[in-house]
C-alpha cells in the first residue's frame, strides 16, 4: 500500500501536492508517517497545510458523532426482547425435542438390550436342556 | 436467582449477572445500549427497517455469546464489532438478492439537538453535512470509516468483522476520508456537492 512505504531519502524535496495529498488521510492520526522530504514540502506549502488542517477538522467532527445517537424508532427494545424471547423458545422446544428423542432413543436401546438378555436366557436354558442326556 | 437489581446496577454489574444467565440483566443491557446500537446500525446500512433488523441480530448473537465475553474490550465496543459484522452479512445478503448498487444514496438521519442554539445551530449543520456525505458513501467505504473513526475500532477489529484483509482496511478508510474531507471541508477548487456557502465557509 502506498500510504505505508517508506520513501528514499533521495526523493526530491520539492515533492509534488498530489503525490503527498495521498498520504494526508493517514498522517491526521498517525497510520502513515511521512518520510524528510514530505514533511519539508507541507512544511512550505500552503495548499498542503490546509488539507492536513481540514482532515484534522474531519477527525474531530467525525469522533463528534459518537455521541449523537439517531432516534430509535418506537418500540424497538420491545421488539428486541420479544426476538430474544422467542429464540429462547425456540431453543427450548429443540431441548425438549433432543430431550424425548434421547429418551425415545434410550428406551429402544434399553427394549432391545432386554430383549437380547432374554433370548441368551433361552438359548442357554435350552442348551442346558439339550445336553442333559449325554451328560448323564 | 436475580444476582443484581437491573436497573440500578452498573453496566459491568448487568454483564456479569447476564453471564450468570439472568435475563433481566441483559433485558437492562438492551434498554442502555439499544440507541448507540442502532444509531451504529443506521450509519452502516441503508434505512430504519434494515437498520432494525441488524439490530435485532446483534442482540441475539450477543445474547447467545455473551458467556464467552472475556472482558478485554468493553461491553459496548463488543457490542459493536458484532453490531458490524451483522451489518456487513446484511448487506451482503442484499446484494446478493437485490442487487442494489454499492454506492446507492441513503436517506440521511436526524440527530438530537443540542441545548445550546448557538452551538446547536453551528453543531448541528457540521453533523448534518457529515452524516449526509457519509451517507453518500459506498457501503463498503461507509463501514471502515464509521467503524474506525467514530467508534474507534482498530483496523484488526474492523477487519476481522469485514472479512477483509487490514491493508484492504486501511485503502478503504483513505478513500473514504478523502471523500468525506473534499465533500465536507473542501479546500479552494475542488468540485463538491454542497453549495457555494458552505464551500466558502470551510475554506
Amino acid at each position: 500500500m502506498r500510504s505505508d512505504r517508506v520513501r528514499d531519502r533521495a526523493t526530491p524535496i520539492n515533492a509534488s501536492c498530489e503525490a503527498v495529498a495521498e498520504l494526508l488521510p493517514g498522517v491526521v492520526d498517525g497510520t502513515t508517517t511521512l518520510d524528510r522530504a514530505d514533511r519539508r514540502h507541507v512544511e512550505r506549502c500552503l495548499r498542503c497545510q490546509a488539507e492536513l488542517a481540514q482532515y484534522r477538522k474531519l477527525l474531530r467532527a467525525m469522533r463528534g458523532l459518537r455521541a449523537a445517537t439517531v432516534p430509535e424508532p418506537t418500540g424497538l427494545v420491545t421488539d428486541v426482547i420479544a426476538h430474544l424471547e422467542a429464540a429462547g423458545e425456540r431453543s427450548a422446544v429443540r431441548a425438549a425435542l433432543t430431550g424425548r428423542k434421547v429418551a425415545y432413543l434410550g428406551g429402544i436401546a434399553a427394549a432391545a438390550t432386554a430383549a437380547g438378555a432374554g433370548a441368551a436366557i433361552v438359548l442357554v436354558s435350552r442348551g442346558r436342556k439339550g445336553r442333559l442326556p449325554l451328560a448323564g | 436467582m436475580r444476582l443484581v437489581h437491573p436497573p440500578s446496577a452498573s453496566l459491568d454489574e448487568l454483564v456479569e449477572a447476564a453471564k450468570a444467565g439472568d435475563a433481566a440483566s441483559f433485558e437492562e443491557l438492551v434498554r442502555r445500549t439499544s440507541a448507540d446500537t442502532f444509531t451504529l446500525a443506521r450509519r452502516l446500512v441503508s434505512d430504519d427497517e434494515d437498520a432494525r433488523d441488524v439490530v435485532q441480530d446483534a442482540y441475539l448473537r450477543a445474547y447467545r455469546s455473551i458467556g464467552k465475553f472475556r472482558g478485554d474490550a468493553q461491553f459496548t465496543t463488543w457490542l459493536y464489532r458484532i453490531t458490524a459484522n451483522c451489518a456487513s452479512t446484511h448487506l451482503g445478503r442484499r446484494r446478493r438478492h437485490r442487487h442494489d448498487e454499492l454506492d446507492e444514496e441513503v436517506d440521511v438521519p436526524d440527530t438530537k439537538p443540542e441545548h445550546d442554539p448557538q452551538v446547536a445551530a453551528d453543531g448541528a449543520l457540521l453533523r448534518q453535512q457529515l452524516e449526509a456525505a457519509i451517507a453518500d458513501l459506498p457501503p463498503r467505504l461507509r463501514a471502515v470509516v464509521v467503524l474506525r473513526d467514530i467508534y474507534d475500532l482498530s483496523h484488526a477489529e474492523i477487519a476481522d468483522e469485514l472479512g477483509i484483509s487490514e491493508s484492504a482496511a486501511k485503502v478503504r478508510l483513505h478513500r473514504a476520508r478523502r471523500r468525506l474531507r473534499t465533500q465536507v471541508f473542501p479546500l479552494a477548487g475542488e468540485a463538491t456537492a454542497t453549495g457555494p456557502e458552505e464551500h466558502a465557509r470551510a475554506v
